[in-house]
């Protein structure tokens, strides 16, 4: 259970730290024990041997513990090994560790947190590898190694004139002792040539076009089968009957067989329902039409999603759980000149990455394989031996590509299906693959929310009182028994850490029942506190008189360093809140420098606006800029979204520009038209129809990113695969006041301004 | 019996005539380049040629097209350097990369149509192909240098 609850840090604190090479903390990393990669299950490693190999022919072969899903991690986390390691990129590969913590250290990939807390390990990795083919160079020319030095794939000894390359090194080097982590020396940033420099290409960049990349829905083994599964129409449903008969006549159709329902909570248990498994993809699902299935729906069956929303407004209007208070709210409420209030509905969203869940599983000999597209691959592992009854060292989880993840991947009940049908089928080979539909019924949802805030200005248009009532079903309900309130995690997601200059501030957190499994979802948490925070600033500037972006900078205050615990924020995205403080300097500079790029305050024409919006997330700053442009009959243009983001150090700015824009067009389509919305426990959409993402035709035009870069490598590193998200939608409700005078204050904006 | 010319050889298939395309590509073929993201031709990830127009493999049942010359992104080019394969890798386009070999398919036909596509034409020609990650703006942009033979 502790494993499972920490995945994003429920628990803090849990595991152990760095365990493979000596003790103590490496230098450049003043971070206290307990936090960053040091807090998370199995922490770090940066043994080389772990992480490098070389061939004799001086291929570099990069071990990525991490996973790839759109991020760059593949290409990223190779540059620092290849950096310090001074390989010659044309000569550098990458290949994916399988699930395995205890050897490779945590390998959650969801967070943000990769780089944040890879780059110093992976850094130590590859220049004690460098120590090692100077060192066998130098033992090779019979002179002291602090003669020779490694440059472009060879070790040179300047003195003589010789060089060898590393190839020919390879096989000496690895005899050599892996330095002490204290004697590891890294390179002077200055002398950079990778880290931080754009113009690198994907390492999977030619597999990716010609379409021979492997995502888990591409695995192949022989003798391989296909199923698909029918699963409970409502969470938490069981199957009381069903008949077979017809299924199996399908030709191709092999086997059906019963997938027992979760226990609850249900964590990443397959949600139960009846497989049909068969020789190929189009013959299992031609025979799950032909299942007769009764279904017991079971208690969630009254979830809807418009009574649903009722009830979450109802508990907004009334006092809740306290989670945060500063001064006297209260009083300074009743003082004030004016009082705004608005209410804003965040519905829920899935993930739907376009590569649905799939996986391929088998189990032979009593070892048992999976081949899986996962971002939890050591969970996957776990999970997979427990519900097979395997010991974990029988179970070995491949990962491949992600086609895209955004914390569906994170919950590995897919492959554990795959498992499931597998040992029905005496270890063959199995490929689960879940439909579109299956995808947008079975997910694990983006939270709902209703947000409220109340201000009380004073005579100035000043905020002098701020309370914010969050009312949102918690990620806890699928790990704990029936929870009612956001966890820390999710309040640390930009609703008590939003570090406003306002005297008088209480946020509370009223209860919540979760009916359906929710789950993270990009940037999660901070989605609906942003939007909701953003708008409802611009909103007061309204109603001050005063520019929405001079007011958003005065209501974030003068630069100054703000310790998050301070905020009631004991999360602070699992990092160090010394190392990791909120510095509202940057969170201004990354609003002033998206303003400056879309060229705020110009004249515009009517029906055109500019809407801005600037929020901290991942421990990164990030500030989106709008321009939206509204047709006659209330359409939607976007000519430009100009998008600026602190993340400290960068070591790959071109993949830091394209999560950027990215997540400019995932904002603006869960702003437009994303919804999952349910009725008698059933969700209403079906496919791309009716979950209508961001398509060409309807994306920004132009998105320019504005990275306010750190030359200074000792800073600690921010997130970047998620802290784009949160400011787009509310920059987009924001330009939309501007153009026409109407707030949107419920998501998806769908057909609110058509006329 | 069906026969189809894939990537240029011959290919027989003798299973449900109602089978799309997509299935017996990736299932019976192990071409996986093509991919499966919809089901219902709503988000383009399964393009490929048929008879030189762009077509989703997942609405295309194998018995629709008897006879039909087929090229998926694996037979797109022998080398892996057509034009917008090339583009592609140049500007980085791809995130995941799910998507992408669709996108390609998809933008491969658009500029055998229209050598030099508009904008209005490249939303036109690609709005069908969804991409989650949201590459969107370099999808544009690299089907615009492929149109110039490359050039940035």
């Amino acid at each position: 259970m502790i494993v499972n609850l920490s995945r994003r840090g429920l628990l803090g604190g849990v595991a152990a730290g760095g365990l493979v090479l000596g003790i103590g903390l490496p230098r450049g990393e003043a971070q206290q024990a307990g936090f960053g990669a040091d807090g998370m299950p199995n922490g770090w490693r940066d043994d080389p041997r772990l992480f490098i190999a070389i061939a004799e022919d001086g291929i570099v072969t990069v071990t990525c513990h991490r996973q790839e899903m759109g991020q760059g991690v593949r290409t990223s986390i190779p540059m620092v090994v290849a950096e310090e390691l001074e390989a010659d990129w044309a000569k550098v590969r990458v290949t994916q560790a399988p699930g395995d913590e205890a050897r490779f250290g945590n390998q959650d990939t969801d967070g943000s947190r990769s780089l944040r807390h890879f780059f110093m390990p992976m850094r130590r990795a590859g220049a004690a590898a460098r120590t090692m083919l100077e060192a066998a160079a130098a033992k090779q020319w019979g002179v002291p190694v602090a003669e020779v030095r490694a440059a472009n794939h060879q070790v040179l000894h300047e003195r003589s004139g010789r060089s060898v390359g590393y190839g020919a090194l390879a096989r000496a080097a690895a005899d050599m002792p892996v330095p002490d982590r204290a004697a590891v020396r890294l390179k002077d940033p200055a002398n950079f040539r990778l880290i931080g420099k754009e113009g690198t290409e994907l390492l999977d960049n030619r597999d990716i076009t010609t379409g021979r990349a492997i995502y888990g829905i591409d695995a192949r083994v022989e003798g391989m089968l296909h199923a698909v599964v029918a699963r409970p129409p409502v969470f938490g449903g069981k199957v009381t009957s069903f008949d077979a008969a017809d299924a199996m006549k399908v030709p191709g159709v092999l086997k059906v067989v019963a997938i027992d329902p979760p226990s609850i909570p249900s964590e990443f248990q397959p949600l139960g329902g009846v497989a049909v498994i068969a020789r190929n993809t189009w013959a299992a699902m031609q025979g799950r039409d032909k299942l007769k299935i009764s279904w017991d729906d079971g208690p969630h069956a009254v979830y809807s999603s418009d009574t649903y929303r009722a009830q979450l407004q109802e508990a907004a209007r009334k006092p809740g759980k306290v989670v945060r208070t500063a001064g006297d709210v209260d009083r300074a409420m009743a003082g004030a000149a004016k009082r705004v209030e608005a209410e804003y509905y965040i519905p829920h969203l899935a993930q739907t990455p376009l590569e649905p869940p799939a996986a391929l599983v088998r189990i032979v000999d009593g070892r048992c394989e999976a081949w899986a597209c996962t971002q939890a691959p050591q969970a996957t592992r776990t999970r997979l031996a427990e519900r097979l009854k395997m010991p974990e060292d029988k179970v070995t989880v491949h990962v491949t590509l992600l086609g895209g993840g955004f914390g569906r991947k994170s919950k590995p009940d897919f492959v554990l299906e795959a498992g499931l049908c597998s040992q029905a089928m005496d270890g063959a080979p199995v490929k689960v693959t879940w439909t579109r539909e299956d995808d947008l019924h079975h997910g694990y949802y983006h939270t709902v929310s209703v947000e409220r805030i109340e201000a009380g200005l004073d005579a100035a248009g000043k905020p002098v009182a701020w309370l914010h009532r969050s009312v949102a079903p918690t990620i806890g309900s699928i790990f704990v028994p029936d929870p009612k309130h956001e966890l820390p995690f999710e309040l640390g997601m930009g609703l008590v850490n939003t570090p406003f200059a306002v005297p008088n501030i209480r946020i509370e957190n009223p209860e919540a029942q979760a009916h359906a499994r929710i789950g993270w979802f990009r940037a999660v948490s901070n989605i609906p506190h942003a939007f909701a925070i953003q708008s409802f600033v611009a909103e007061l500037a309204h109603a001050a008189g005063k520019d929405p972006k001079d007011y958003l900078l005065e209501l974030i205050g003068a630069p100054r360093v703000v310790d998050p615990t301070t905020l009631g924020d004991a999360w602070n995205h699992g990092e160090d809140p010394k190392r990791y403080p909120i510095d509202t300097g940057r969170l201004r500079r990354v609003v002033e420098a998206a303003a400056d790029g879309i060229g705020w305050g110009r004249a515009m024409p009517a029906g055109s606006g500019l809407g801005i919006a600037g929020h901290y997330s991942f421990v990164s700053y990030v500030a989106a800029a709008v321009e939206v442009k509204m047709g006659n009959r209330g359409e939607l243009s976007f000519p430009r979204v100009d998008i600026a983001i602190d993340c400290g150090p960068q070591v790959n700015p071109e993949r830091i520009r394209s999560q950027m824009e990215g997540a400019v067009v995932m904002g603006t389509g869960l702003a437009l038209s994303a919804e999952i919305s349910f009725r008698d426990g059933r969700v209403e959409q079906n496919n791309f129809d009716a979950y209508e993402l961001t398509r060409i035709d309807s994306a920004p035009r132009e998105i320019r990113v504005h990275l306010l870069a750190s030359r200074d490598y000792n800073q600690p590193l921010g997130g970047v695969g998620e802290p784009g998200l949160p400011p787009i939608a509310p920059a987009i409700a924001n330009a939309i006041f501007a153009a026409s005078g109407k707030r949107i204050r419920q998501l998806p904006i769908r057909d609110q301004l058509t006329t | 019996m069906t026969t189809l010319t894939i990537n240029g050889t011959e290919r027989r298939f003798e299973g449900d005539p109602d089978m799309p395309l997509l299935w017996f590509l990736r299932d019976e073929l192990g071409l996986t380049g093509t991919k499966f993201g919809c089901g219902q031709a709503l988000c383009g990830a399964c393009t490929v040629h048929v008879d030189g127009n762009a077509v989703r493999a997942c609405q295309t049942p194998v018995s629709a097209i008897d006879g039909a010359k087929v090229t998926t992104i694996e037979g797109l080019a022998a080398d892996g350097n057509h034009p917008v394969q090339v583009a592609w890798r140049t500007l980085n386009v791809s995130q995941c990369g799910y998507c992408q070999t669709g996108q390609i398919m998809q933008a491969a036909s658009l500029l055998k149509d229209i050598p030099d596509p508009s904008d209005d034409d490249i939303d036109t020609a690609m709005s069908g192909n969804l991409c989650r990650c949201g590459t969107y703006p370099r999808i544009r942009a690299a089907i615009k240098q492929a149109a110039k033979g490359g050039r940035p």
